[in-house]
């Protein structure tokens, strides 16, 4: 492993903020997030660095920097300045120092290039630190800095104005209506009444509609009342990612608003990570309740519809190995399901030497796949992968995160590796039994 | 007052205070930061939040079989010198006897010769993890002061205490008067030195580690992840 292999650190601004604004500005958002989980996780690490293998980014390039904990150093020195219970001792005698400008630059790289909040690291702490999700934190006070890497700014205004990075929703009749053509099945849009309201990935209004067609296929199959709504439509939560709280609402509040809108008792997600996390564990803070909606996962749907043989698969009969989307399987609870749903699809399953809880990321999740900037370490962490896929002899590659997808054939393009990676939703809608 | 009397007495006394109050200070300061609760519907099947809890305070005990590779040596290194300070600080007769004019509670001794090779294994072990400290990048990396300090605060009792073994528990025990005063004021003084640290630096960990553990345990096992 060589250190050289790391990227070259860079970082982008957004607005015309002083660079005294901005550190004022992360470092108040810093303050804001110290909750009490956050305050227990940075006053309990003993500093073992046993977070460092345990991160895909550090494994594939040897380069320390990329130790998960120290990803936290500006959150951690303003929390110890700002928020500690010995602040006025640690200001007082000057025994941390204040984040500048600097810092935050020189750390935006390591919080948003070389993490995917994936919680590896997490598992591996030995006093719990939840990593992945003070990351996620202390990217609230970068975006409030106006320190995001540009390409995640770009889909965040574009999200602020559209309420998709994909398209805006007066389109969205248009593009479904054209992907039914495309594919022979009928994509309801914008009905005033449904039980369910079926949400999308932006890749999926895209080049990759075959996965709302599936979606749809299956939907019809069942006889659902469903329907997709150009009020709320895109679940992959930009804000989620990005750090932008305001857009994260904005997002959540379109899907629920419009599922209650339509008298929708479900919010199916699309095969997506981040928009299970920001929907299904995060959505009900910004109500203040408990959501009047159900929100649920394409792959816990699948594992229901085959679990009450709503739906019969027919058996493909050959082997098969399963990439686990962290914030669906470690982050999220799903890894039986995913499983039970291949076993459905009489598929033997050959498991990767890292799976599970344990499984290694894409390298793409936390925004990392639209950074552009980031490609050269997504590659690098491609590479592990790769070697862990291959191993295993299997011959269909499977995953249920689009985005996941997405990655990893942006990585098997680069390495000139020709395993197609393949959706839990495809196979199922694909094999539908009649 | 010369300096055993110092130690024994007001010096003790203070780094008692300090070491109680800082610890409620700083534990009570950390728990009373804002909440949030978890809105969201637990999965169909998950644990009560305090098994959650429980279940990772007890699972971060020995790392993951995935991670054991990597955290083998480190790991085993910490139970060492861990073990080996409790058995010293709670087994050892002199310690005993000490905690018995303290608190008033006594419990059976150690044998010497556990003693014996419970300090050297926790010295070996605390040196080793120092000089990982300073050598291995990913720990030169995330060290700060509070590192060097805490393990120096941690060395020094131990060392001194070495220093005052010179004969038999049984022995010093039975006499009434010190004959080493000096040495056994340093290893006294080191000891309070490291009880006034511990509220300021990481060996808080030694009562933040449940709550941290558990605060994740919490949070995954409310999403069906058995973490």
């Amino acid at each position: 492993m060589s250190v050289s292999a790391s990227v070259t650190p860079a970082f982008d601004k957004q607005g015309k903020q002083s660079d005294e604004a901005r550190v004022d500005a992360a470092m108040r958002s810093f303050v804001s997030e110290s909750g009490v989980t956050a305050a227990l996780h940075m006053e309990s690490c003993v500093r073992c660095g046993l977070c460092a293998p345990a991160c895909h980014f550090y494994v594939t390039t040897g380069d320390a920097r990329y130790t998960p904990i120290h990803k936290l150093e500006p959150f951690r020195r303003t929390y110890l300045r700002e928020a500690s219970p010995l602040a006025p001792l640690v200001r007082a005698l000057g025994l941390v120092r204040k984040p500048d400008i600097a810092d935050l630059e020189q750390w935006q790289e390591l919080l948003y290039d070389s993490c995917t909040l994936c919680g590896r690291c997490t598992l591996a702490c030995p006093m719990g630190i939840d990593i992945a999700e003070l990351v996620k934190e202390a990217r609230h006070g970068m975006f409030k800095a106006g320190l995001v890497p540009d390409r995640l700014a770009l889909m965040d205004r574009t999200a602020r104005q559209w309420g998709s990075t994909a398209t805006p929703g007066e389109d969205l009749p248009d593009i479904l209506a054209e992907a039914a053509r495309e594919h022979g099945v009928a994509i309801p849009c914008d009905l005033a009444s449904a039980d369910i309201l079926v949400t999308a990935a932006p890749a999926e209004l895209g080049e990759h509609t075959k996965a709302l067609a599936d979606a749809a296929k299956i939907l019809n199959r069942i006889g659902a009342r469903w329907t997709m709504h150009q009020d709320g439509f895109d679940a992959s939560n930009v804000g989620f990612n990005n750090g932008d709280l305001e857009l994260q609402e904005r997002l959540t509040r379109a899907l629920v608003d419009t599922a209650v809108k339509i008298g929708a008792r479900t919010v199916l997600l699309p095969e997506c990570g981040h928009a299970y996390g920001a929907a299904r564990w995060e959505a009900a803070k910004w109500y203040g309740q408990a959501l009047p909606v159900r929100v649920i996962h394409m792959t816990e749907f699948l594992d229901e519809l085959i679990t009450t043989q709503q739906i019969r698969v027919n058996k493909i009969g050959e082997t098969a190995t399963f990439h686990d989307p962290c914030q669906i399987v470690r982050r999220g609870g799903l890894e039986a399901a995913a499983r039970r749903v291949l076993a459905a699809l009489g598929l033997d399953l050959l498991e990767l030497e890292d799976h599970g809880l344990t499984g290694y990321c894409c390298g793409g999740g936390g925004g990392v796949v639209s950074n552009q900037r980031a490609a050269p370490l997504r590659h690098k962490v491609f590479e592990l992968k790769k070697q862990q896929i291959e191993a295993t002899g299997a011959k269909h590659f499977v995953t249920s995160c689009g985005q996941c997808r997405i990655t990893l054939e942006m990585g098997a393009k680069h390495a000139h590796w020709n395993k197609p990676v393949e959706s839990l939703l495809g196979l199922v809608a694909d094999n539908l039994a009649d | 007052m010369d300096l055993l009397s110092f130690a024994r007495g007001p010096a003790l006394t203070a780094a008692l205070v300090v070491f109680v109050l800082g610890t409620l200070w700083r534990l009570g300061g950390v728990l009373r930061r804002p909440r949030m609760r978890d809105l969201s519907p637990a999965r169909v099947g998950a644990p009560a939040k305090l098994v959650g809890a429980l279940y990772a305070v007890a699972r971060g005990m020995w790392p993951r079989r995935e991670f054991v590779r990597a955290a083998l040596v480190t790991t085993a290194n910490g139970y060492v010198f861990h073990i080996g300070l409790a058995l010293v600080f709670f087994g050892y007769a002199p310690h005993i006897a000490f905690m018995r004019r303290l608190t008033g509670l006594s419990w059976p001794a150690l044998p010497d010769t556990v003693m014996y090779l419970a300090a050297g294994a926790t010295i070996i072990a605390l040196l080793a993890a120092l000089g990982a400290r300073l050598t291995d990048p990913v720990l030169r990396t995330i060290s700060n002061a509070d590192d060097l300090f805490t393990w120096t605060v941690t060395f020094l009792p131990v060392i001194t205490g070495m220093a005052v073994v010179a004969e038999p528990s049984a022995a010093v025990l039975a006499r009434e008067r010190v004959i080493y005063p000096g040495p056994l004021a340093a290893h006294l003084l080191t000891l309070e030195l490291l009880l006034i640290w511990f509220p300021f630096g990481k060996l808080m960990h030694a009562f933040l580690f449940a709550f941290s553990r558990g605060a994740t345990g919490m949070r995954f096992s409310h999403r069906g992840v058995k973490i």
